[in-house]
């Protein structure tokens, strides 16, 4: 860590990094107390059924077993959810997937619990499964939710641009094409974790990994009729989330067991395949292209549907359609045209946020339909991006009129002028014997925040404690992006103070204050513009009280330097640590508010999809390209170079920049090649790392990540979101070198080597 | 059984089960946390430990194996003195880590591979660490971070 003030736009080392190298960062996993308690939970097992009677009796005579609970224990709602309220905490009468939590086993060890778990046995009566999206549409498919008001509908809506379909007649050009994406199991390291204890007044404090502890309070109150200022959240380090912990995951389950262990503390944590199976993933989705320009290559229509498959749950599924449709149309101009999607109930495992968040799926169809456009009217992918490249003052596909700082174009000429772009052919000649490579590029764009209605909101708040130094409450998880690394930046920086003198709170529900979601490529945002207007208040106020203290009238006279305030004209100073105590406690914290400003854009008249986040207002942009290696023999897709040119507004520290660049891309590259998380009828059978691959070192190439510093005026320090951006380029980059090393556009994912082959049969058939 | 093991350079003798799990004896009964559990199945590397200086998975490694051997965790990487290893150092400043989750069990593999062989190139390091998953994709930086230790020593022996 830095002892001197931190500059913005220059790397400061994480703090927290030193505590991980050490191994002394503590994670929800790393709590034990001698004699507390192990809770653990029973699974459904099966997709679809009545359930009509939970027997312990067994189990409950194990030794070691405390207690058996079931949903007769719960005393709220027993709903949990983030926008529909469908989802159970533990299961009254109806299962509606494998990893429907059942019952909770109370127990003084790990191995009884889980012998006792093994022991409950659920009697059903099984239903049909609903798991094909498709056929879930079908007026004879079983109902997930019997009072669902729309069948196995969770959200659907649709927009007609400009002449809408009508246009369709009006190009010369139309390609047609559907793609499928895949189900993508988030994998981050920490399993769902926590542990949690209810004291004598009635208290219950949790520790755990998530990324919404204030949403998460709330949601446990509510479940388990509690009173809210009796529940308290803890987030400590998170072994990463990328949005599979945005929301309830043990939260409730651990509370509840908390309220049946005698005051004793109480750990849960889920084994890799409970994980797995109980965890929200990435939607797979179905996703229509029609897409249409004039000869010269002026889009002018797209229709595009879109079908997600959200599992039993909404968690945060209607809200990933309705950012899949704002976003289907990608970054151009596109003056006509309909989206039409639908979120659809099955017995599949729950789908719900993950970094890139629906725009992952449907800019793999937007980039895949382009590059097949641009063959269709000879002409060159890049030119024919830039064409269309949405500019400021445009509107994007749904009718939003862009009012931020939109560089699109400037990462596509970036591109455009690389080497590996310009002396592409060249090594695409050069590729060895038996060997075929490809050049592919995509072009993103990634809203970030809540859209027009839900307040993106975020309160932050800085102490000078009694030792002259600087605390900074954090109201927003950091769950390995690095965002706290840019709050001490942003307080170092204002505050002219030590880097490794300020002091991070992490998010807690009585110290810190409510800030949203760590999700949405928000974080640094919102809760930096608030946290910057809460340094310069604190700066002000200093600058004031030292002001009164010398007699000088004038505190702009007054700046903080390391440790003191120095009066400039003359130099004198007043150690930091003087004035602290010459403050009440209450006069040396400052809190300050900032709220996201939102679309005015009435793109839809459709209330639902605007609740749900229909239109944005702040967008990133990306350019990105891939050099890819076929092997003729066995299909294997190497990726040999990856090049990103973002537009993430100005950078705040290269280092954090790179490190979400990269590791947004890996998981991009993950998606586009390796990892499928298979259920079959909706039992899951990619259960550990063996079954559903990762990128390891050796998958994952090197990536160029380069920032085009873009300032955006409402920015903190002019910058924007980057956590998600990089996730939704490799895939349909890949997919468009592939296209080019062989003339077939790969339509599913993952591309695995077997669907390489097949396009490489074609060709040699051909 | 009482097992008896060197751990991070001192004598200890633990009663335990022969069957527990070396994850568990060193995070639950011996309060070092740092090692890292994350698939209980051998597949991810996040549990590396050092014995008898090679890397070794904890949560593979039952009790009873680690009887009489010389066993060094996160905890015990730093020198002596409190201060980093270099591997630790290099770490920090290519900001090879995000999460931190993987991180113990990366240093470890790290460790292991200099041991090994003290100027790997940037392939060998990529298939030294290829057991270690890291979900926020630091590897690049790892790589970096490898390679500097790499230079620094270099630059020491010269």
């Amino acid at each position: 860590m830095s002892n001197r003030p931190a500059n913005i736009g220059s790397t400061l080392l994480r703090p927290d990094a030193l505590l991980k190298v050490k191994g002394e960062a503590r994670f929800s996993t790393d709590f034990y107390e001698k004699g507390h308690v192990w809770a653990g939970v029973k699974r459904a097992g099966r997709p679809h059924a009545i359930l009509k009677n939970i027997d312990y009796s067994e189990a409950i005579k194990l030794p070691g077993v405390i207690a058996v609970l079931t949903h007769k224990d719960v005393g709220g709602t027993n709903r949990q959810g983030v926008i529909k309220k469908d989802q159970p905490v533990l299961v009254e009468d109806r299962i509606r997937h494998c990893g429907d939590a059942v019952a909770i086993v109370l127990s003084d060890t790990r191995r009884s619990m889980e012998e006792a778990i093994r022991a409950i046995k659920l009697e059903v009566e099984p239903l049909p499964a609903v798991t094909d999206p498709r056929l879930s549409l079908k007026d004879d498919a079983a109902l997930v939710h019997e009072k669902n008001e729309d069948r196995n509908i969770l959200l659907g809506g649709a927009i007609t641009v400009g002449k809408g379909r009508a246009a369709e007649a009006e190009c010369d050009e139309i390609i047609e094409a559907t793609f499928e994406t895949q189900r993508q199991e988030h994998a981050y390291l920490e399993t769902e974790n926590g542990w949690a204890r209810l004291d004598d007044q009635g208290r219950l404090e949790i520790v755990c990994s998530t990324q919404t502890p204030f949403r998460d309070r709330s949601e446990i109150a509510e479940a388990l009729g509690l009173d809210l200022k009796n529940v308290r959240i803890i987030v400590p380090y998170v072994g990463g989330a990328f949005g599979g912990k945005d929301g309830i995951t043990v939260q409730t389950l651990l509370a509840l067991s908390a309220m049946h262990a005698a005051g004793r503390p109480v750990k849960m944590w889920w084994s890799r395949e409970e994980s797995f199976i109980a965890s929200v993933k990435r939607h797979p989705s179905i996703l229509r292209y029609r897409l249409g320009a004039k000869r010269d290559g002026t889009l002018h229509f797209l229709d595009v549907d879109i079908t997600m498959d959200t599992g039993p749950y909404d968690h945060l599924g209607g809200v990933v359609l309705a950012l899949a449709m704002e976003h289907s149309g990608g970054p151009y101009r596109i003056p006509n045209g309909v989206v039409d999607g639908r979120c659809v109930y099955t017995n599949n495992p729950i789908s719900g946020a993950f970094r890139g968040f629906g725009v992952t799926q449907v800019s793999s169809g937007i980039e895949r339909a382009m590059d097949l456009l641009a063959v269709k009217i000879g002409m060159d992918p890049l030119e024919l991006r830039l064409k269309n490249a949405l500019r400021a003052g445009d509107r994007n596909f749904v009718g939003k009129t862009l009012t931020t700082s939109t560089g699109i174009t400037e990462c596509l000429e970036t591109l455009a002028s690389h080497p590996l772009w310009t002396q592409r052919s060249f090594w695409k000649r050069n590729a060895g014997i038996l060997k075929k490579r490809g050049v592919g590029i995509s072009a993103i764009v990634h809203g970030s925040g809540y859209g027009p209605i839900v307040p993106d909101y975020a309160n932050a708040k800085i102490e000078l404690t009694g030792e002259g130094k600087f605390r900074v409450y954090c109201g927003v998880v950091d769950m390995g992006q690095g965002n706290s690394t840019a709050n001490v930046q942003i307080v170092s920086s204002i505050l002219n103070q030590p880097a490794n003198d300020i002091e991070l709170v992490l998010p807690d529900t009585e110290r810190t204050l409510p800030s949203g979601s760590a999700s949405a490529s928000r974080c640094t945002y919102t809760f930096g513009n608030a946290l910057i207007s809460a340094a310069k208040i604190m700066k002000e106020r200093l600058c004031r009280k030292a002001a009164d203290l010398m007699m000088k009238k004038d505190p702009q006279e007054f700046s903080t330097t390391p440790i003191t305030i120095r009066h400039l004209p003359t130099g004198s100073e007043i150690p930091l640590k003087v004035i602290a105590n010459m403050m009440d406690s209450s006069e040396r914290i400052v809190t300050a508010y900032f709220r996201a400003p939102v679309a005015e854009d009435l793109v839809t008249g459709d209330y639902n999809l605007r609740l749900h986040g229909m239109p944005h207002n702040l967008f990133s942009y990306a350019a990105n390209l891939a050099c890819v290696e076929l092997d003729e023999i066995t299909g294997k897709v190497t990726v040999e170079n990856y090049a990103t040119a973002s537009d993430c507004g100005n950078v705040l520290n290269p280092q954090l920049y790179e490190q979400q660049i990269q590791g947004g891309a890996i998981q991009g590259l993950g998606l586009a090649l390796y990892e499928d998380f298979v259920a079959v009828e909706g039992h899951v059978t990619t259960k550990d790392f063996s079954t559903y691959l990762t990128p390891t070192s050796m998958d994952a190439p090197d990536i160029e990540s380069i920032a085009m510093g873009i300032y955006e005026t409402t920015g903190p320090f002019g910058s924007k979101g980057i956590g998600e951006i990089a996730t939704n380029g490799p895939l349909p980059a890949i997919a468009n070198a592939i296209f080019d090393a062989t003339g077939h556009m790969l339509e599913k994912s993952p591309i695995t080597p077997e669907s390489v082959l097949t396009a490489l049969t074609e060709i040699s058939k051909e | 059984m009482i097992v008896s093991f060197e751990l991070n350079g001192k004598d200890v003798h633990v009663e335990t089960s022969s069957d527990r799990r070396a994850v568990d004896l060193l995070r639950e009964d011996l309060g070092l946390a740092g090692t890292k559990e994350s698939c209980g199945n051998g597949d991810c590397g996040a549990c590396s430990i050092l014995v008898d200086d090679k890397a070794r998975l904890s949560c593979l490694t039952l009790a009873a194996q680690l009887q009489g051997r010389k066993v060094v965790t996160i905890e015990g990487v730093c020198g002596e003195d409190g201060r980093l290893h270099p591997v630790q150092k290099a770490f920090i400043e290519s900001g090879a880590l995000q999460c931190g989750y993987c991180t113990p069990g990366m240093v470890i593999a790290v460790i292991d591979l200099l041991n090994s062989n003290p100027s790997p190139s940037r392939n060998e390091i990529r298939e030294a660490i290829s057991g270690n998953l890291c979900r926020c994709g630091a590897y690049q930086k790892i790589l970096d971070a490898v390679e500097e230790v790499v230079k620094d020593s270099k630059k020491e022996a010269s």
